[in-house]
């Protein structure tokens, strides 16, 4: 069946079947950062948005976002890079392989509260799994980029 | 591998219905579920073109669609206060945020899962299911009955003052719970809804009147309630938790819920 | 020093932030077949009749593969340096199946849904044999895992096939028996750890094609490039010539990656079809067909005298190597040499023995720690246990008893430790965790008691007399340096912080260092990142060539300026004369000798280096925990965890920093939330992240680290290792915390709030004890 939607900004018109996944669909169409690590909808490795929403892509039927904006990390490379540099300077981000649908649900959290304290933060992203950092490191990644970004706005 | 012939999105309720009718046929909501098996469906029936997505509060009820997720459940403000926070404790644990988005209350009331701390919450608040075309039922009348090829339309709240809280144990924390537990005043009345047993929350009543202080509760009432509705269930043994175990911690969650609910919290 | 001890951003730090497609599944062609193998359902069978006929109708299905098509040379999986002391037990696919989850078929196809398809319409008749399934029965019991003749142990391990023994050896110094007759105090206990996964986000992924020279190419997510290219050679009986073996960006390894689980099966397609084959194991395949830990049982008894002088320590460990010996013989050794030598001080005697046995469960492979890990737990807890009976602070009885710089360590090869930072690790952590006010324990007054514990560490970095530290250094052009190496970055920077260690020698910028990663053909021999080796040993072998090719390039220059070598200095930028002569050229900038080299040159500009080393000088740390524990439902929470480690000078603190938050929380996991349980037919229960709980970020508590650097003399720049050591203190720590709330031991992980409540109603804080 025929599959029109938005991926990236971009219109997409392509052929899938009734039981495609979102995850594969984006990743024939490119988008390589989408990555798989478990079949039991666990890890969140897998995070993209449909219309701004994360969702594991591993569990989205294809065909359910006809019409509508997905986002994959690749249509985000400015922020990503942005809150990304903050992860590096810490070295968590370490394998990468959690990176893409962690930082995808970071920047949901940012967006959603731009001001999440410990809690807060840990909460909104319970759902990413990572076997490399122990999490610490992002977390201090994370508020190092909050700091910075209340800085900019102190100097705007 | 899941299979699936075809998708379709339902333009109304009658033609999900007379889809579904065929056994080979599957309603779906998060899917999360239905991903992890090996089923080969052959028609998927996607609702979620009907507007039941919706959380509408009015001065007198709670009309939750089908096709609500975890998430908004967990996000209302109204039902956040309606509930003393008890929704928003119910589902915060589940999984994460993303799958939250995903996950309907439809397919978690569905499901009658014996893990759900949906189906334990929702029961606790006396809520009714609507079904296409059985009409409305208590979902602990619900709950009892086995699944069926009538369509979940929506989940209705009476409102009405009520106390309620919710607790669950865990022990990784975005785990299955080891024991849900809901404890709800209402109607003169306290009752306690545990799932997890691992079987389905089922809900038990303070017919023995050990509760007598109407909202107010001691630590020893409270105690002793505990230890009676522990008495009252069947609990049992997993991966998780021991039957023993569950039948511990359930006097000492019940405990606390009515503690929190209760006026000496 | 300038650009080592820098908290530099990795290499490749922000392709991984921005999602770029740098890992093997990114990389494979849109024709490549779809590899998937069929699994057996049974713990032990031989396979009666396998029918492939239906399934090969599929459309779509290349080709199916049984036992019949494949070579009958045993070989091992393990990545070790060869002769490999891991048995020659496995093929590609054996008529016999050994575990639930063993390979039966190897099915190659257009795409997922044909070869799904296409396994379902398999028919096996299996012969079900009867199961080993308890290691403390496997030891000479009558059903053998590997009975076969053509088994084979190539190294004296004290392996025998027909005993379902792999390894089996004793190990002692003085007389522990007349030692302990002799101590105040003998106390003997058991402990159990169980065969945890290390759960790399990145499953097992393999991609395999022919290249223009009729050679096989193999891009795996793999920590053993060179390893791999033997065992491919062996398995499919074929010239190692004929194979290439290469690494992308790894989605984390932790030794996972250190045996060959995925490689030999897309391998076998390409090598017979000539089509390029990828094979990604799903988690569940992962979980259960991978290489776990060794669930190993360890006994031990310590003896010691009323005041706290630990004179003797007897370790028996019996491992469970599962169906195939990867890293069976191996990883036991750890568990003693690699725990009694921290209570060096007082031993007079020890004794380690170990049986490791066959079983018809999961081949178990490498695991962060390798055997230490598991040792650490029981040495670290009887110590506590010492403490507990002594009624001595455990600080103060690890401060009176353990190894000390300068010490030599009979119970550590003989090796004499020159950098050890122990006792400041010991002191700095007691500090900052507030020890002294928090132990053993303090009633919140709301139901729950927040208590502390402590447990130490050591490691080893490479292994001595065997492991190899690879590396090239290529000047070029524009005066920037290629970096080769053989050893592969599974995410720990070791591309980064090799790059550190080249820049600090050439003084030059950090950016001026391109790193190529592990490459068969074009990279030095490196035995590959494990053993905690890659700082330590490659670091040296980079530290030598740079070295080299410093003396090269003052050569050229000396030629250019027509003065002699000794005459001259290199500073990184330019050649000099140190004693300036008028008329004359006195420097030569390093992009005007790049560019001379490529010129009518006979000076080098490129050099290898190959490294061992005699020793291998351990890491060391401490770990503290502090736990909450609910006293009515036995529920456990991790607050925080204070951490401080000696791992000689950290080439780059951010990274040393990150790998001991990442090995805490797994050792956290360990403790508490992994299980590890079959069914009857041999099926793994924890086959999914749905039931194999690893910490979420919830689960960890706040973790803290810090540094107490000791300088290792025979490293370029002071640095021991960090990799493992970092994984073995939690779980003692943790036990030890929860003893301290609750009277409480429990000496079989993971703990679980059921145990705790259990304990706790059993009540009585001295003579409780709960296995």
């Amino acid at each position: 069946m025929e599959l029109k939607f938005i991926l990236n900004e971009k219109n997409v018109v392509t052929e899938i079947e009734a039981d495609s996944l979102l995850i594969d669909v984006v990743r024939d169409l490119g988008c390589l950062s989408v990555k798989r690590g478990c079949e039991t909808s666990n890890c969140g490795l897998c995070t993209v948005f449909v219309e701004d929403k994360p969702v594991l892509s591993c569990s989205v039927l294809a065909a359910r976002v006809e019409g509508q904006h997905v986002t994959t990390l690749e249509g985000l490379q400015e922020e990503a890079a942005d809150f990304g540099a903050f992860i590096a300077d810490q070295g968590a981000e370490q394998c990468g392989f959690c990176n893409p649908g962690f930082i995808m649900n970071a920047i949901a959290m940012f967006r959603e509260n731009p001001h999440p304290d410990d809690e807060e933060i840990l909460a909104y992203l319970s759902g990413n799994l990572c076997r490399c950092s122990g999490y610490e490191g992002q977390l201090r990644g994370i508020k190092a980029y909050l700091e910075f970004k209340d800085s900019q706005k102190g100097e705007a | 591998m899941l299979q699936i012939k075809q998708y379709v999105k339902v333009t109304s309720l009658d033609e999900a219905y007379e889809l579904n009718k065929k056994k080979s046929n599957v309603i779906i909501g998060g899917m999360h579920w239905l991903k992890m098996s090996s089923k080969s469906v052959g028609t998927v029936i996607d609702l979620s073109g009907l507007g039941l997505d919706e959380i509408v509060e009015t001065e007198s009820t709670f009309e939750i669609g089908c096709m609500v997720s975890l998430r908004q459940l967990e996000t209302h403000e109204g039902l956040h206060a309606y509930t003393m926070g008890a929704m928003r404790d119910a589902v915060k644990d589940i999984v994460g945020i993303q799958l939250r988005n995903t996950a309907t209350v439809g397919g978690s009331i569905f499901g009658r899962y014996g893990f759900s701390d949906v189906l334990t919450v929702f029961m606790a608040l006396d809520a009714s299911v609507v079904c296409y075309k059985a009409g409305e039922i208590s979902l602990k009348e619900y709950a009892k009955k086995k699944a069926d090829r009538d369509i979940l339309v929506k989940l209705v709240i009476k409102k009405q003052p009520l106390r309620i809280a919710y607790l669950a144990q865990r022990h990784a924390r975005t785990d299955f719970a080891m024991l849900t537990c809901a404890v709800c005043f209402a109607d003169g009345m306290w009752r306690a809804v545990l799932g997890g047993r691992p079987e389905k929350a089922e809900m038990v009543m303070d017919e023995e009147k050990l509760l007598t202080n109407g909202i107010s509760v001691t630590e020893a009432q409270a105690e002793a309630f505990g230890k009676y509705v522990a008495e009252q269930l069947e609990f049992g043994s997993n991966m998780r938790g021991s039957a023993e175990y569950r039948k511990e911690i359930a006097a000492v969650l019940v405990k606390r819920a009515l503690l929190t609910a209760g006026g000496n919290a | 020093m300038r650009v080592v001890n820098k908290p530099l951003r990795k290499k490749d730090a922000m392709a991984l932030v921005t999602g770029k497609p740098v890992y093997t599944g990114d990389m494979i062609d849109k024709n490549a077949l779809v590899v998937k193998i069929l699994h057996s359902p049974h713990a032990n069978a031989m396979i009666e009749d396998i029918n492939i006929a239906i399934a090969m109708k599929v459309p779509g299905i290349e080709a199916i593969y049984t036992y019949k098509d494949v070579p009958q040379k045993r070989f091992t999986m393990a990545g070790q340096t060869y002769p490999e002391p891991s048995p020659y037990d496995r093929l590609i696919l054996d008529q016999h199946v050994r575990f639930h989850g063993d390979a039966v078929a190897i099915v190659a196809g257009e795409n997922v849904k044909a070869v799904d398809k296409a396994l379902k319409l398999i028919k096996v008749k299996y012969e079900i044999l009867p199961a080993v399934d308890d290691f403390r029965t496997a030891l000479d019991n009558p059903i053998l895992v590997h009975p076969e003749d053509n088994w084979i142990a190539h190294c004296p391990v004290g392996a025998d096939n027909k005993r379902n023994l792999c390894a089996q050896e004793v190990d002692e110094n003085g007389n522990i028996e007349s030692v302990f007759a002799d101590c105040d105090i003998v106390l003997d206990r058991t402990y159990h750890t169980k065969a945890n996964s290390q759960t790399p986000m990145e499953t097992f992924r393999t991609y395999t094609y022919m290249d223009t020279y009729g050679r096989l190419n193999v891009l795996s997510s793999t920590q053993i490039v060179f390893h791999l290219r033997r065992i491919l050679g062996q398995a499919l009986d074929i010239p190692k010539s004929k194979i290439r073996v290469m690494k992308p960006r790894i989605g984390g390894g932790f030794g996972a990656k250190q045996t060959s689980v995925t490689e030999v099966f897309p391998a076998f397609v390409t090598w017979k079809t000539g089509k390029p084959a990828y094979i990604e194991f799903g988690r569940q395949e992962s979980q259960t067909a991978g290489s776990p830990r060794h669930e190993m049982e360890m006994h031990v008894r310590i003896g010691a005298m009323k005041d706290g002088r630990i004179r003797g320590i007897d370790l028996h460990t019996l491992s469970n190597t599962g169906a195939y010996g990867e890293h069976g013989p191996t990883t036991v050794g750890l568990s003693g040499h690699k725990s009694i030598p921290l209570y060096n001080k007082y031993q007079e005697a020890y004794r380690f023995s170990y049986d490791v046995v066959y079983t018809n469960v999961q081949s178990a492979g490498a695991y962060r720690g390798y055997g230490a890990t598991q040792g650490l737990f029981a040495v670290e807890t009887i110590v506590n246990e010492l403490a507990a009976e002594l009624q001595m602070d455990p600080v103060a009885l690890r401060e009176m008893n353990i190894v000390r710089e300068g010490d030599i360590m009979p119970a550590y090869y003989g090796e004499q430790t020159n950098a050890c930072a122990l006792d400041r690790c010991l002191k700095a952590t007691a500090e900052r965790m507030g020890w002294k006010e928090k132990y053993p324990c303090k009633d919140m007054g709301n139901g729950k008691i927040r208590s502390v514990g402590v447990a130490m560490a050591m490691q080893g970095s490479s292994i001595s007399n065997c492991d190899i530290g690879g590396a090239t250094i290529k000047l070029n052009d524009d005066g920037f340096y290629a970096l080769t190496i053989g050893a592969a970055d599974m995410g720990t920077g070791c591309d980064t912080i090799l790059a550190q260690i080249a820049a600090e020698v050439m003084d030059c910028d950090y950016e001026d260092i391109i790193v190529y990663g592990a490459d068969t053909d074009s990279s030095p021999y490196d035995s590959g990142s494990y053993a905690s080796s890659t700082t330590y040993l490659t670091g040296n072998a980079v530290a030598k060539v740079c070295m080299q090719l410093r003396e090269s390039i003052r050569k050229i220059g000396a030629s250019i300026m027509k003065c002699a070598v000794e005459d001259t200095e290199f500073d990184g930028k330019k050649v000099y004369r140190i004693e300036t002569k008028e008329n004359e050229v006195n420097e030569v900038s390093l992009i005007d000798i790049a560019t001379a080299s490529m010129v009518n040159n006979n000076y080098e500009t490129q050099f290898t280096a190959t490294l061992s080393s005699p020793v291998s000088p351990p890491p060391f740390m401490v770990g503290m925990a502090e736990v909450e524990i609910d006293k009515e439902t036995g529920e456990i929470r991790m607050i925080h965890y204070e951490s401080t480690v000696d791992c000689g000078t950290p080439v780059n603190p951010n990274l040393a920093r990150v790998q001991a938050e990442g090995g805490i929380a797994q050792g956290i996991g360990m403790a508490l939330f992994e299980n590890i349980t079959y069914g009857k037919h041999g099926e793994l229960f924890e086959n999914s992240f749905m039931q194999y709980k690893i910490p979420t970020r919830q689960d960890v508590g706040r973790i803290s680290v810090e540094f107490e650097a000791s300088y290792e003399p025979t490293n370029v720049f002071g640095a021991k290792s960090i990799g493992e050591v970092v994984i073995n203190t939690p779980a003692p720590a943790i036990v030890h915390a929860i003893h301290n709330a609750t009277g409480l031991w429990v000496r079989e992980l993971p703990v679980t709030p059921e145990k705790i409540l259990k304990g706790i109603k059993e009540q009585g804080k001295k003579s409780n004890d709960f296995a």
